[in-house]
């Protein structure tokens, strides 16, 4: 049972003054002589304040909630709203099943975050953050957190310590809870872990997602990315498929990505099943774009290498292994898996000359490449 | 309801060149000056395109954290907020004096004032000395002292040499200290050859950059002669040719950074006096030289 605290009923009786209520099952209005006061329960009519007051005092859960959305979050910020009410299906159920289910706790994933929604015992709603990996950890376990603004430390490095760039990469570090958030708190904390993912789910559940495809966002480019333009050279879309692949899979990134080639042409690679949607490439994606499209503008050459058949095939591993970012996961020991360092290491023992050059052959005319790229890639 | 925004470069190798940045918007925040305070990066998240979508005020205060007028702030940063119309001219500029143009983002709608980067702004000529004074330790630092300030220095834009010789000018009128020299890391006259454009034996020097970084951290200090290896560190101050060189690191690191920040904001029309006022206030401890 929630109660209506004096603070809502007193917002309650200065809002009839104004105009009637309609909201979510309760109806509420001021006539000149006296209330008329309206649930899906129960019907009063020319009510004093005072009868005002003990019907609104047993209208549990309308008048808490209407005081909840109408007035504790309002209409100002449309995206938290919105956000706020996907977390309890709140256009979806009525207000008595959303209450029940509130006291159990109502739980949304979001990227990797694990977003439970509950009630105090004045309709207030709070809520809790922590790593889906902790779903079932206890929250004493945890590092307890008040200040949104704490996600910004959470999400800087990855459980190895190394930098994250992309916020939303799949790398998000466990261990950590915001057991009491309100709708505000909640929202810069998701959007501190997820910048922006609120704003773009929203607009485009609302069908207003500004969607920049490739080809636009890469035309906008200057400066020393104006060199992505000339990226097409006549070979269709596959470069970008190759981008889209790399970059923007379900392992490397949780955002689904919404951008195509153009508006008429889609791209082939699967855009992933994330929750929140990815409207334009994003500038680690422009980035690596730069680096391949001067990567592509060299012509292929042949090498001629000695290498077994299982060497063929070890190379292969090698590769595969640096891509899916599994080598930590091959084992000290075993020389059975091509990965391995010193079946690596014995590799190149046999295969590089002093140079570092496989099969003792040198590269040719990379080194222009080299050059031009320490002198324009800074970051400053 | 009034939002400030920071946008700054970031990074995608390394965290510290937005921590200056995430910092002084903390400050500003503390204040309550604005409904909003947010960062948005040209290299992180939320990105230039996307910033303005994150905060719900109508009316948004644009500052970048860049030194200098030119490609970024004049072409980079309102194009990728998508200001509608801007076009340089707005700003009037001599290289040195943007200050404010109000426009409309396209996609939000919302009124945002653009202003000139803070790097370019007189009381940026206050944060170079609050430098000096921090990391000497001294809130008096100025007597016997040389005073070095540093730019990058590039021929492709000449508004970035403007921005060093601007303050380093405003320090010397002050007469604070012996000597003031604008120094560069490409062009004449170069930090390199720093002891040999000072008589005074304490000289402090102080780069104009936002953030801590390769140039700041690794390329100054070796190119000074202040260790042959920059993960081997140095001392503050540190001896080199008979000069004893107070390296202050960069300038966008010093907190009363926040309060350019506010003041190119109140140029802009921000009703924001008393935070400025506390801003000052809390941000001007001196800590001993070596903290």
């Amino acid at each position: 049972m929630t109660d209506v605290r004096s603070e809502q009923f007193d917002t309650l009786v200065r809002r009839l003054d104004e105009r009637p209520i309609d909201f979510e099952g309760l109806r509420a209005e001021w006539d000149g002589e006296g209330y008329a006061f309206e649930t899906p329960e129960r019907t009063h009519e020319g009510l004093s304040q005072a009868g005002l007051h003990e019907a609104a005092a047993n209208a549990d859960p309308y008048v808490t909630n209407w005081f909840f959305w109408e007035v504790d979050v309002g209409h100002e910020g449309r995206h938290r709203r919105a956000f706020l009410r996907k977390l309890e299906a709140a256009d979806e159920r009525p207000v008595s099943e959303r209450y029940d289910d509130l006291r159990e706790g109502m739980v949304t994933e979001w990227g990797q975050l694990r977003i439970t929604a509950t009630l105090d015992d004045a309709g207030d709603r709070r809520y809790e953050v922590r790593h889906e990996d902790d779903a079932s950890a206890d929250a004493a376990a945890l590092e307890t957190h008040e200040d949104p603004l704490d996600a910004r430390d959470i999400a800087t490095y990855d459980e190895k310590g190394r930098y994250r760039p992309l916020k939303t990469a799949p790398t998000l570090v466990d261990g950590w809870v915001f057991p009491a958030l309100d709708g505000r708190e909640l929202v810069e904390t998701v959007d501190t872990f997820y910048p922006a993912t609120i704003a773009n789910w929203n607009l485009e559940r609302e069908g207003e997602l500004d969607v920049s495809h490739w080809e636009e966002t890469m035309e906008r480019q200057s400066g020393i990315y104006s060199v992505i333009q000339t990226w097409n050279r006549g070979k269709g879309t596959d470069h970008v498929e190759w981008v889209a692949e790399s970059c923007c899979d379900d392992s490397q990134c949780l955002k689904r990505r919404e951008w195509q080639y153009d508006e008429e042409t889609e791209l082939d690679a699967p855009g992933g099943d994330g929750a929140f949607p990815c409207r334009e490439p994003c500038s680690l994606v422009v980035a690596a774009a730069r680096k391949w499209t001067r990567l592509e503008g060299e012509e292929s050459r042949t090498y001629e290498f000695e290498l077994t058949p299982s060497e063929k095939e070890q190379v292969e591993d090698i590769i595969d292994a640096v891509a899916d970012g599994r080598i930590d996961d091959v084992r000290e020991a075993d020389i059975y898996e091509g990965a391995n360092r010193y079946r690596t290491r014995f590799l190149r023992a046999k295969r590089f000359d002093e140079e570092g050059n496989l099969s003792g052959t040198p590269t040719e005319g990379a080194e222009a490449e080299a050059e031009a790229e320490a002198n324009g890639d800074g970051e400053s | 309801m009034q939002a400030l925004v920071i946008v700054a470069h970031g990074s995608h190798l390394n965290p510290d060149s937005s921590t200056p940045t995430r910092r002084h918007a903390d400050t500003i925040r503390a204040t309550g000056a604005f409904d909003e305070v947010q960062t948005g990066f040209w290299k992180e998240e939320p990105s230039l395109r996307e910033v303005l979508r994150t905060v719900e005020s109508e009316e948004v205060y644009v500052v970048p954290l860049f030194i200098s007028e030119g490609y970024f702030t004049e072409q980079v940063i309102p194009r990728e907020l998508r200001l509608e119309g801007w076009d340089v001219s707005e700003w009037d500029s001599d290289g040195l004096s943007a200050d404010t143009a109000t426009l409309v983002a396209e996609d939000t709608g919302q009124t945002v004032h653009y202003c000139g980067p803070v790097g370019t702004h007189e009381s940026m000529t206050d944060v170079i000395v609050r430098r000096a004074e921090t990391v000497t330790g001294d809130p008096d630092v100025g007597e016997g002292f040389g005073l070095a300030v540093v730019g990058h220095g590039t021929e492709r834009n000449e508004n970035s040499a403007k921005a060093i010789e601007y303050h380093a000018d405003r320090v010397r009128e002050t007469g604070r200290f012996d000597e003031v020299r604008a120094l560069y890391m490409d062009e004449e006259p170069e930090v390199d050859d720093v002891t040999d454009y000072f008589e005074s034996e304490d000289v402090v020097v102080v780069p104009l950059f936002v953030a801590d970084g390769f140039h700041t951290q690794e390329d100054i200090p070796e190119d000074m002669g202040l260790t042959d290896d920059y993960r081997a560190g140095y001392d503050v101050p540190a001896e080199v040719d008979g000069h004893r060189i107070w390296y202050a690191g960069a300038v966008g690191t010093e907190a009363l950074m926040a309060d350019v920040v506010l003041e190119r904001a109140a140029d802009a029309g921000a009703d924001i006096e008393e935070a400025i006022a506390s801003v000052r206030e809390e941000t001007r401890e001196t800590p001993a030289a070596g903290d």
